[in-house]
């Protein structure tokens, strides 16, 4: 059920455009099963802290995804899950970084969507927006030291995240350096509850291309198939070493900014409109109406995707919660240099 | 042969860049230019594939640094100004000093920040943000005081496997000069006692321990033999060898060059408060810079940080209490 790097090489190597669109069908499906019951979850009081979900925006990140190959590196943000599972992401690494398993990659130390495994090329996003922008960039610097060619890193961002200084330094310094960055900017209408009305002024974020001195696309973020497309373009652009690859997808935020957040604020005229169409529906349309796939196929694996997340939800919630008596409360590799009152007064 | 405290951080990074294929040099005009300060003069002739020019974003600097660290690499961030770190400080303190903690991977970065006060350099090249770096958790803060450890800590600190913060002090840049490179050193984490003495400590870190020495020297005249210790790198803070001083002395005064509130200063205060109470005859005593901007006049400069007059007098008051 869950996508692995190999088995996303092997797709980008021959499987036929039908079977490129079910495989992120798939990962769109299985975001969304599992983000159901992690809202489950919340409500029942088995989450600390908050729960943020992608919901509208599955489309658009697992086609990001799988526009991959083994090797590249994928530097998520929040509404990324289906990005996350199209990538590799075993959704017990996300409910343990929910939950706060030990087992889990952050080790119960961070939580809900601050999570990756950097040894895989999937990066933890912190919670400074634009910031992990220069840190892509860095991995892909590093690889063109070593003489290793071929990298494509991708990261997503908000409309609301391209006001801050990091996405203007961090997208000027890859154009600079003419890396093969894909950025994505999910204009999902609302940062938190800030409409784009009052984030930027330009006509479209697209606009921003030309001034950084990069390609520029716009996207139907509703669209699976577009946005497989473009972002397929795209990804192939930067690895052919055509600099930094800007692309803007519009749709709206189908959710909360989290689930604490009833999201009352959100233009009754924008969920009406064709950006307030959910990604999934529109999607699992599209299968039926090219006979890719058939309504019993799709209950079928909806059914096999809510088993395997229950099962995984049964596997984490069994497992140990973090000791503080026995916590490494130290902060540095270096050992021998770390203060004496790490130690002591842990 | 002499070399100056800038020379020896241009040869360590010389070595760094020689021994290590992993090292690179990123900062403004660090490239063919050779650096603000000519810090790394010639490197780019020497390594052109890693000594380059970054634009003027502190942040993307040090968050490229940080993609490059967990990738294998070893950069050595250059901050024009330690007073610009503050626009890169998100990735210093949040990125870089969280990542091991977070995710197991190490972070090796070297970020070298040019602080302290010269004559004419005003509010905005003139800040010593030791105390602020060490606030955080996950990153090493190293103040070297000498030549010689200017050059050895660079070299110990680009090895490390954590983010370090190398502060070092623009006023010795010129001033300071040693006959040659050292070839053994004391390894990050020890103090150094500068001046053996009796009668008083003063513990100090930076370009401040020159005007310790100069002090110690000053009140030597008027039969006083007073401790110098210079901490050399302030996280961690080598608190055995402060107390070992104050229990030698049982009087302390601690000097730094940074703004008065909390910081290196009241660190130490701290410890020997709290752990060596019983080995002070005497409250001890703090020295900091006065708690404005940096003024760009050099008459007023003069004495807004501490120096080895203002040194002296508080010395003498604390040696007679």
């Amino acid at each position: 059920m869950v996508e692995t790097a190999e088995s996303r090489t092997a797709e980008m190597q021959g499987r036929s455009w039908k079977d490129r669109v079910l495989q992120a069908f798939r990962s769109m499906m299985m975001a969304r099963t599992f983000e159901e019951k992690l809202t489950s979850l919340y409500r029942g009081g088995k989450i600390q802290g908050g729960v943020y979900l992608g919901r509208g925006q599955e489309a658009l990140s697992a086609a990001l995804a799988h526009s991959l190959r083994d090797g590249d590196v994928f530097a998520p943000l929040i509404r990324d899950t289906g990005g996350r599972i199209g990538f590799g992401e075993d959704v017990k690494d996300a409910l343990r970084t929910y939950l706060g398993s030990p087992l889990g990659p952050m080790r119960a130390r961070d939580g809900n969507v601050h999570r990756g495994n950097p040894k895989r090329g999937y990066l933890p996003m912190m919670s400074h927006l634009g910031s992990m922008i220069p840190v892509v960039n860095g991995v892909l610097v590093a690889r063109r030291m070593r003489g290793i060619n071929g990298t494509v890193g991708a990261t997503t961002i908000g409309d609301g995240g391209t006001s801050t200084g990091a996405f203007h330094e961090g997208l000027n310094q890859a154009a600079v350096e003419k890396l093969p960055l894909v950025l994505v900017v999910v204009n999902n209408q609302y940062a938190y509850s800030t409409p784009t009305s009052r984030q930027f002024a330009c006509a479209d974020l697209v606009d921003k291309a030309v001034g950084y001195g990069v390609d520029g696309r716009s996207l139907d973020g509703t669209n699976l198939e577009k946005c497989l497309e473009v972002l397929g373009d795209a990804t192939e652009r930067a690895r052919e070493g055509h600099g930094p690859q800007l692309v803007v997808a519009s749709l709206l935020r189908l959710c909360g900014h989290g689930e604490h957040d009833d999201a009352h604020y959100v233009d009754p005229q924008l969920k009406a409109s064709p950006l307030g169409r959910d990604c999934l529906e529109v999607a699992e349309s599209a299968l039926l109406e090219k006979g890719w796939s058939d309504a019993v196929s799709l209950e079928r694996w909806r059914e096999e995707m809510r088993e395997h997340v229950e099962s995984a939800i049964a596997t984490v919630q069994r497992e140990p919660s973090p000791d503080p008596y026995r916590e490494d409360w130290t902060a540095l590799a270096s050992r021998h240099l770390c203060e004496p009152y790490s130690e002591s007064e842990g | 042969m002499s070399i100056t405290y800038l020379e020896a951080i241009r040869e360590a990074q010389a070595k760094a860049l020689a021994d290590d294929s992993r090292v690179f040099i990123y900062g403004q005009d660090v490239g063919p230019f050779g650096g603000a300060f000519k810090a790394t003069k010639n490197l780019a002739k020497e390594f052109p594939e890693r000594v380059w020019d970054s634009p003027i974003s502190e942040d993307a600097m040090v968050g490229m640094a940080v993609g490059a660290a967990i990738d294998g690499m070893r950069p050595i961030i250059e901050m024009q100004f330690a007073d610009f770190s503050t626009v890169g400080f998100n990735q210093i303190v949040n990125q870089a000093g969280a990542f091991y903690w977070r995710t197991g991977v190490r972070c090796p970065i070297t970020i070298r920040l040019p602080s302290g006060g010269t004559p004419g350099s005003g509010p905005f090249h003139s800040q010593c943000m030791e105390g602020v770096y060490a606030y955080y958790p996950g990153l090493v803060v190293v103040t070297p005081a000498t030549v010689e450890d200017a050059y050895s800590m660079l070299v110990e600190s680009v090895a490390l496997d954590d983010p370090v913060i190398f502060c070092e002090h623009k006023y010795l840049y010129y001033h300071l000069k040693a006959d040659a490179l050292p070839s053994e050193a004391l390894p990050i984490g020890k103090a150094r006692l500068t001046r053996a003495g009796r009668d008083m400590t003063i513990v100090s870190y930076g370009a401040m321990v020159h005007e310790a020495i100069a002090t110690a020297e000053t009140l030597q005249g008027e039969g006083w033999e007073i401790e110098v210790v210079d901490l050399r790198s302030v996280k961690p803070l080598d608190t055995d060898a402060v107390m070992a001083s104050v229990a030698r002395t049982g009087k302390l005064l601690c000097a730094g060059e940074a703004w008065p509130w909390g910081g290196v200063t009241a660190e130490v205060i701290t410890r020997v408060a709290t752990e060596g109470f019983a080995l002070l005859d005497a409250p001890p005593v703090r020295l900091n810079a006065k708690d404005t901007p940096v003024p760009y006049h050099p008459k007023l400069w003069s004495v807004h940080r501490p120096t080895s007059e203002t040194m002296a007098a508080a010395a003498r008051n604390l040696l007679r209490s």
